[in-house]
């Protein structure tokens, strides 16, 4: 049996330990809202793009984009969301595990991986495993904005245009609920173009202004940014939940190990006392 | 009614307008345009400026955009607005910035993804969340 002292000792320095990660938690909790809340902000823009880009399939655009050419794929592009920070479970890891998995899948029918990397942990990941990477930017905090991954995709796009990656997929978390997250891969180059309503079958198409070319493609581009965006706000809600949920199973444990430590230390001190009566009701009957 | 048009104002972080109106005023890259119910469905680009809907006679409401893409069906105008400012040079330049980050961070790396080392990697990490996992059911009994 260790010493009260010691057992004392460690018993206080798991209770501030405790108090670390009810804190995380609950500051975890109400970032998660906040995370929410942006989901549900960004949602109309993308219903709304969405509602565009499904009209104009219904439309006969005479010009058609490069945006919806599929091509014989011999490099794909992931643009992969992650975390900045950890402490939030397996959530990252088990992004990653789906992006080797499909990687592996594709090393099969010789298709080479490129990336363009959101979040440090995405970063430090494929420092580590090495990969051709495009594009990267980390640190954008709790409350991302747009501008902070134009370029990225930009550059993602620049490649697809140019023909050195032939496809372009989008992995994230999805957010479910608080306590399940799923990882997804989800194709966002070529856009899927989508199959024609029977009930537009009369001919129409919209004026461009200046062109249809430079419309739909500043159209495509945001099409693809609030994608991404969506995602990294998904992602960041799935963070949150995935911490929130981590870190409550951290103070449960560490009221279990309190309790046990706290028994342990009861049983040592009773034994001292016991033993010390003992000794001096023995003294006093030598007497 | 037919005499109004549904205006929506949205951009990729929040929405900003969504009610019915008499007309919209809009900052086209061709020039203003003025848009009544029933126009004809149209797609352009904005410039940075601002949106002016007529909500009523003597009700008038301004929006600022700093660019963005203006739809229009016949009864129905949407505004993809921007909330960066947006310039090809400014995306040229983030592009860049993006690449040249991730080109100095992967200097010391494999171009090649080592498959194995990823997984070894990624089964490390789960074993220890199963671990504690273990630990913890353990603990209960």
């Amino acid at each position: 049996m260790s010493g009260s002292q010691e057992i004392r000792s460690q018993i206080a320095s798991i209770q501030n330990t405790q108090k670390i990660t009810k804190a995380m938690e609950m500051v975890a909790a109400s970032k998660m809202k906040k995370a929410q809340d942006q989901m549900s902000k960004a949602r109309p823009y993308a219903e709304k793009i969405s509602n565009v880009i499904s009209h104009l399939a219904h439309a006969h655009p005479e010009y058609t984009s490069e945006f919806f050419v599929a091509r014989e794929v011999k490099k794909k592009g992931y643009i992969i969301i992650s975390s900045d920070r950890g402490l939030c479970g397996g959530l990252n890891n088990n992004l990653f595990k789906l992006v080797v998995e499909s990687i592996e899948e594709d090393k099969k029918v010789d298709i080479k991986p490129s990336f363009s990397l959101i979040g440090s942990k995405a970063l430090s990941f494929f420092q580590r495993i090495g990969g051709d990477v495009m594009a990267q930017t980390a640190q954008l905090g709790d409350k991302p904005k747009i501008e902070q991954v134009l370029g990225l995709i930009k550059s993602t796009i620049d490649n697809f245009i140019n023909g050195d990656i032939d496809e372009v997929y989008l992995v994230y978390n999805k957010f479910l609920n608080t306590v399940s997250q799923e990882p997804v891969i989800q194709k966002v180059l070529p856009i899927k173009s989508e199959e024609k309503n029977s009930d537009y079958d009369y001919y129409w198409d919209y004026l461009y202004e200046p062109d249809a070319e430079t419309v739909l493609e500043s159209l495509f581009t945001r099409y693809i940014e609030s994608l991404v965006y969506r995602g990294l706000v998904e992602n960041l809600a799935c963070e949150q939940a995935s911490r929130m949920v981590a870190m409550k199973a951290a103070s449960d444990n560490a009221t279990d190990l309190i309790s046990e430590l706290q028994l342990i230390y009861n049983k040592n001190r009773q034994a001292a006392i016991t033993q010390e009566i003992s000794e001096i009701i023995s003294g006093a009957a030598a007497l | 009614m037919s005499d109004k048009i549904k205006l929506e104002i949205v951009s990729a972080e929040e929405e900003l307008f969504s009610e019915e109106v008499e007309m919209v005023y809009a900052p086209a890259e061709m020039g203003e345009v003025g848009i009544s119910p029933k126009h004809t469905p149209l797609i352009t680009k904005l410039k940075p400026g601002d949106i002016r809907a007529q909500i009523n006679k003597d009700q008038m409401k301004t929006f600022y955009v700093s660019g963005g893409i203006l739809e229009i069906q016949p009864n129905e105008v949407t505004i993809l607005s921007d909330t960066a400012l947006r310039e090809d040079d400014l995306d040229e330049e983030r592009a860049l910035e993006a690449e040249r980050l991730a080109q100095e961070a992967m200097k010391n790396s494999a171009n090649e993804v080592d498959a194995t080392k990823a997984k070894s990697e990624l089964l490390q990490a789960a074993a220890q969340l199963r671990l504690i996992k273990k630990l913890r059911s353990n603990s209960k009994k």
